[in-house]
């Protein structure tokens, strides 16, 4: 589950780098002159992004500025949504789907497997590797449960096996390719039969 | 079981390409000029002669949404927002859509954009689908580069913008309110309805809220005809509607079909049958977790559609089934269910937000056997309490789990459950208990 925890070390300034700037500009576009305040979730993106996936303090003041809102408005924005990591996680964040569709295909021993081989707890970075992972809700790939999110990508149709396979990878920082580990193409059904404890996990 | 050539996603799979040049093959972009020249008045009409009703879950007729949008663009723009905000645990066809059959979405926001006066389109994305929010920004870029949006879009002397927002990890945003708050830059809280958001939605300004799947049949329809579209399924219920077939199946998979099909069909024809054979089965979820589940009595002869569910005390939702066979431990599914809706109020209505906690403490004590027979009875107070007392439907998509557990499983419930309160025992468990009630010595 997600923790919405400040991290503890803040740093003391957070400005947009020359690129984003650009970036900022373009997505200004996207919303009326007088909405502005629209762009406070991309902007929180963009921030998350500059510095190594989360959000300190000093970005929200800076995006408060930006675009002439109060403060507490991006605050609650940035304490609200899930998505915003107020604390540091991994290069490698792994985010498990434990809802009920993905449960009934094997999510917990997914969750067993990253307890053993990332951290005993959620949201720690683990020991070897740069990586960290988490419960989350429904992630919208039910029919290729279970599944897990790294980074920006899908890994999907997973197993015991293949999931070990996917966090050494992350722990030895050579991730593998995103997709489905069952070989099939994308949401089409499969003529192959399995079962229990056999081809799902 | 619906015909090949009635199919409206044929690159469901990708098996033809997603790219623009593939998607006008299959049709995409024919005659749109053409059709938008017939007027708007036309454009709704054989919308609702198709009977469409919205595929995101209330199921509710679009060509009347449609005609609720000023007639004349007073001094606000309008908006027309699309919600791809696709949460419901289950469901995953909007996904498909957006990754496959982007330039179908594409189309039929330009078609609903011009129907409702609205020259700026919203494509609200949840944020964890970056991957495919980049493939339609591709996708658009392609149109774009087409003319087929922007200034004169595709010929129709319709000027017409389409930008993409993400949201960032929050079931609720899936509540069209809440969905224009997120776009406004405040937290996704949903407003109270009326005014309704085709007077004063987004801005402020009258804005018409449609799903991916809903938009992205409308140029298919429109091209065919309503009355095409409306012989396809049972009266009031026609047409085609993705299912996304999940939990103890086979080979669990999307798969385009019409409306008011058989379930065992569903599950035995495309999904490979039930884990363990059809006498296995003993529940399925038939739209998306906030419907009620139903026992497999029910499903032998269920057909699924809007109205045959609502018959049977459930809803099509947004059709994701979930099949759940005998293997698995029904109370913990539900459980599970429950504490999706805990994590994920948005903390706006009381009933709601203490309400789904109740809920999942007291799921989670019978599936660990702590609880009493009279925290049965507590439980389905606590789901009457929530119904119909918060500002959205979240409240009663949170309850009607439960109450669909309690009035098909209670056996199962109760065989957990035990005679003597828990407080007598002084069982150390402050998180599970109130901790009011192991203050009072009478407890």
């Amino acid at each position: 589950m997600s923790v919405k925890k400040v991290y503890d070390k803040q740093p003391k300034e957070f400005k947009f780098s020359d690129e984003n700037l650009k970036k900022v500009e373009e997505i200004l576009k996207r919303y009326p002159k007088k909405n502005k305040k629209s762009a406070v979730m991309p902007l929180l993106y963009l921030a998350q992004r500059q510095n190594d996936n989360w959000i300190p303090l000093a970005a929200m003041k800076y995006i408060a500025n930006y675009l002439a809102m109060p403060y507490i408005s991006v605050y609650e924005v940035a304490t609200f949504y899930t998505m915003y990591n107020l604390s540091p996680v991994g290069k490698h964040f792994i985010q498990v789907c434990t809802t009920t569709p993905c449960l009934l295909r094997g999510a917990d021993k997914i969750v067993k497997l990253c307890k053993e081989n990332i951290s005993p707890n959620e949201n720690e970075i683990s020991k070897k590797g740069n990586c960290s992972w988490m419960e989350v809700e429904c992630l919208g790939a039910c029919v290729s449960a279970p599944m897990v999110q790294i980074n920006d990508d899908y890994y999907e149709d997973l197993d015991e096996k293949s999931t070990k396979e996917i966090l050494i990878s992350l722990i030895n920082d050579k991730p593998l390719k995103p997709g489905s580990y069952r070989g099939r193409k994308n949401t089409s059904p499969e003529k192959i039969l399995i079962s229990n404890g056999e081809k799902h996990a | 079981m619906l015909k090949k050539e009635n199919r409206v996603f044929k690159n469901l799979y990708n098996e033809f390409g997603w790219d623009i040049e593939n998607s006008l093959k299959r049709d995409d972009w024919k005659n749109t000029k053409d059709l938008i020249h017939k007027g708007r008045d036309w454009i709704i009409n054989e919308v609702k002669t198709s009977e469409l009703r919205g595929r995101g879950g209330a199921g509710f007729s679009t060509g009347l949404k449609w005609s609720f949008a000023p007639k004349e663009v007073g001094s606000r723009p309008h908006y027309l927002v699309i919600n791809a905000d696709e949460s419901e645990p289950g469901t995953c066809k909007d996904r498909d859509i957006l990754r496959f059959e982007p330039q179908k979405l594409i189309e039929g926001c330009l078609i609903a954009g011009y129907t409702v006066n609205a020259h700026v389109c919203y494509i609200y994305i949840r944020g964890e689908y970056l991957r495919e929010g980049e493939r339609l920004q591709e996708a658009i870029d392609q149109a774009y580069a087409k003319n087929f949006l922007g200034k004169n879009a595709c010929g129709s002397g319709w000027d017409f913008d389409i930008h993409i927002h993400y949201g960032a990890g929050a079931y609720i945003c899936g509540e069209e309110t809440a969905l224009l708050e997120s776009i406004e830059g405040n937290k996704g809280q949903p407003r109270l309805k009326p005014p309704f958001p085709a007077l004063v939605g987004l801005y402020g300004c009258p804005t018409i809220v449609n799903n991916v799947e809903t938009i992205a049949v409308v140029p298919t329809i429109l091209r065919r005809g309503g009355k095409w579209f409306a012989s396809i399924g049972r009266p009031k219920n026609t047409g085609t509607k993705i299912f996304c077939i999940s939990g103890n199946v086979n080979a669990p998979c999307n798969v385009e079909e019409e409306m008011g099909i058989s379930l065992k069909d569903l599950i035995e024809k495309h999904a490979g049958g039930v884990v363990g054979g059809w006498d296995n089965l003993q529940a399925v979820i038939p739209g998306g977790s906030s419907m009620p589940l139903l026992p497999k009595k029910v499903c032998d002869t269920l057909t699924m559609d809007f109205d045959s569910l609502i018959e049977n005390k459930s809803g099509l939702g947004t059709a994701g089934v979930v099949v759940i066979n005998k293997d698995q431990d029904i109370v913990e599914c539900m459980a599970r269910i429950a504490r999706f809706y805990k994590h994920e109020s948005c903390g706006q209505c009381t009933p709601c937000r203490e309400g789904s906690g109740w809920m999942w403490r007291i799921l989670d004590r019978v599936v660990k056997r702590k609880a009493t027979f009279s925290d049965i009875d507590l439980l389905s107070d606590v789901t009457k309490q929530i119904e119909g007392h918060t500002i959205c439907a979240f409240g009663e998509g949170s309850a009607w789990p439960v109450q669909g557990l309690l009035r098909h499983f209670k056996k199962e419930v109760e065989s957990r459950c035990r005679e003597e309160p828990l407080i007598k025992k002084k069982l150390n468990n402050p998180y599970l208990v109130d901790q009011h009630l192991l203050e009072n010595k009478n407890a």
